[in-house]
């Protein structure tokens, strides 16, 4: 593969509202075709860089560059940029075919070509049939496409959608998810998505970013993002995480530490280097715990615990295990009914472990306990 | 039992409200001069009425301050309640309260203001200054009306039209007029209304040479009500009521 195009270049971007930062000298370059996610908790600072990108906010500090030429003085409405809004916000007064026909009509293209090229945005999702209707005649995922066409008929450079599937009920959230990237691969359009929702950060990106108070916390593919997060912030904030504290005894090789977890040794792969003695975290996905009778030979190779809870949630089966030190686990095993290890019952003693090497070995920072 | 109170209730206080506006266009078609008996239908009222070209010019001149007072109140009414509604400046949250201070100014109170106004600015008192007074009073209605329709609005669709490459002159054009239309047509059948029947101001900041329809037949029923008032008033009342029906059936089109 030919090394990517960069196509938006952010720069130093910061922004104060009142007393707060929401943006701290931001960086970022964004490649030609990607579809890249903004992703964090609400107040992150997200949706106000999407906002500078479209040209509807300004930065205190900072440029914005796209496809090398400084954009950060033009105004929203000669960018070639366009946004999918959180609320749609279609035109309500104006049949669909209106809506689609509106940035055409803006960027003054000819009369005899517009119709043409509304049907074929209409076409793309799906909607050439309702081109008649009013948007309030549309369901929630139908306004949705309309938003889309809308805003992909004037073929921007660039397409912002901020928290564009929020408002759709889940199984209508999927199959946009699906649609998306479809249209992205078909469009050949750079698509910066805004999200606070993992799941669809991790189904539709190629890249992530992952923000929290206006910083970045970790930038990266979606599996590097759950398979190895950075810091504390983002192990918690993708998926769910069962979190232990641990001490370092000894170095082993690089990145690999013989470290004490629950009273036990462990032999423990880390991206980070640490020397004997350094509390660490120890960082487990539920669905790469194991749990197995206790074997009394092997008492020192797993955990012991109590079966909390056991819930049965179709594709896996969750357990919520206590660990003799009154630490809470939470497995999450599939489902398979010829497996009689499924027989657990709540209050039965069982032994936990898991697979060596899938666990993610951080250190305790300061600002970790607050 | 309460059925019949209920009916008997109801007309009666529909007989109070439009029992003397019915005795009026009655009398307006009454031959007799005087509206305690039928004298036969006749139109001699209305004929009097078209020649009397003082009372005519009046009602001319009635409709030419009111349609011009309302035309202009609308518009800087609709531009206002669009600022007030879109831009952050100082003193926006005092002008704001300002408008609802006009509104509920007694109207003596204003009479006297803008007629000192007038005089110190050195305006003679005539059409103009009857227009600028009529703008004063119908503005805040205008501006109230609009911004109840405007504050409803997804602020979002405006920067979605800015986004479509709008810039301010089209986004008002294209978007927000056509939401604000029901409401800004509402704000000048109002403000017509309002200054095509008002007596208070009027009669403190027009002069002699310059009169107006309520004026003139305030002055005349002062020697008795002539049957010529019923006919105008009939005149009005019609006018009013097509008015109203053209802009509930504006207002429902848009819907």
């Amino acid at each position: 593969m030919t090394s990517p195009r960069p196509l938006l270049s952010l720069q130093g971007l910061s922004k104060t509202f009142g007393s707060s930062r929401v943006l701290n000298q931001f960086d970022m370059t964004i490649y030609d075709g990607e579809f890249f996610t903004l992703l964090g908790p609400s107040g992150c600072g997200k949706t106000t860089i999407l906002n500078m990108i479209a040209g509807l906010e300004t930065s205190d500090t900072g440029s914005i560059l796209l496809d090398g030429q400084d954009i950060t003085g033009i105004p929203a409405e000669q960018r070639p940029v366009n946004t999918v809004f959180q609320s749609y916000a279609l035109f309500p007064h104006m049949t669909v075919f209106d809506n689609v026909a509106f940035g055409l009509r803006m960027a003054k293209v000819a009369k005899a070509e517009i119709p043409a090229r509304v049907r074929e945005a209409l076409e793309m999702v799906k909607l050439n049939h309702l081109a008649d209707r009013k948007p309030a005649q549309l369901s929630g995922g139908q306004q949705q496409r309309v938003a889309i066409a809308r805003a992909v008929v004037n073929r921007p450079k660039l397409l912002l959608l901020d928290e564009s599937l929020s408002a759709l009920d889940y199984k209508l959230r999927q199959q946009m998810q699906i649609e998306l990237k479809r249209l992205q691969r078909q469009l050949g359009i750079t698509f910066i998505y805004v999200t606070h929702d993992q799941e669809e950060a991790l189904s539709m990106s190629d890249r992530v970013v992952v923000m929290n108070n206006g910083r970045v916390q970790q930038l990266g593919s979606p599996r590097e993002i759950y398979e190895n997060p950075a810091n504390l912030f983002v192990a918690r904030f993708i998926g769910e995480i069962n979190q232990l504290r641990g001490e370092v005894v000894s170095v082993e090789s690089d990145h690999t530490y013989e470290v004490k977890v629950e009273g036990l040794q462990w032999q423990l792969q880390a991206n980070h280097n640490f020397t004997p003695g350094t509390k660490v975290h120890v960082l487990l996905r539920p669905e790469d715990l194991r749990i197995t009778y206790i074997d009394e030979d092997h008492k020192d190779q797993f955990l012991t615990g109590t079966v909390v809870e056991r819930s049965y949630k179709g594709s896996t089966l969750d357990s919520l295990i206590r660990l003799e030190s009154g630490i809470e686990l939470t497995t999450s095993e599939f489902f398979n009914e010829d497996d009689p290890s499924f027989d657990y019952r709540p209050n039965q003693k069982v032994a936990v472990n898991w697979v060596p090497g899938w666990e993610v070995v951080l250190p305790v920072l300061q600002e970790d306990d607050q | 039992m309460i059925r019949i109170f209920k009916w008997g209730y109801l007309s009666l206080i529909l007989a109070l409200i439009y029992l003397p506006i019915a005795v009026l266009i009655v009398n307006s078609f009454n031959a007799a001069k005087y509206g305690n008996k039928w004298g036969g239908f006749s139109l001699q009222w209305y004929q009097k009425l078209f020649n009397n070209d003082a009372l005519i010019e009046a009602a001319l001149n009635s409709l030419t301050v009111s349609i011009v007072a309302a035309s202009v109140a609308t518009v800087i009414g609709t531009l206002a309640a669009v600022a007030l509604h879109r831009y952050d400046f100082k003193g926006k949250g005092l002008l704001s309260s300002m408008v609802f201070v006009a509104m509920l100014t007694p109207e003596i109170v204003m009479a006297i203001a803008l007629l000192i106004v007038f005089i110190t600015l050195g305006i003679s008192l005539g059409f103009v200054s009857l227009v600028i007074a009529h703008i004063t009073f119908c503005l805040p209605f205008v501006i109230i009306a609009v911004y109840s329709r405007i504050k409803d609005f997804d602020m979002r669709m405006l920067s979605a039209a800015k986004d479509l490459g709008a810039n301010e002159l089209r986004t008002f054009w294209e978007v927000i007029l056509p939401l604000i239309l029901p409401a800004v047509l509402s704000g000048w059948l109002l403000s017509f209304t309002l200054s095509l029947d008002d007596v208070i101001v009027s009669a403190f900041v027009t002069g002699p040479s310059y009169e107006i329809l309520p004026l003139k037949v305030y002055s005349m029923v002062k020697v008795g009500v002539s049957p010529e008032v019923n006919a105008i008033s009939t005149l009005l009342l019609g006018i009013s009521l097509v008015l109203v029906v053209v802009s509930q059936l504006l207002i429902k089109k848009d819907h």
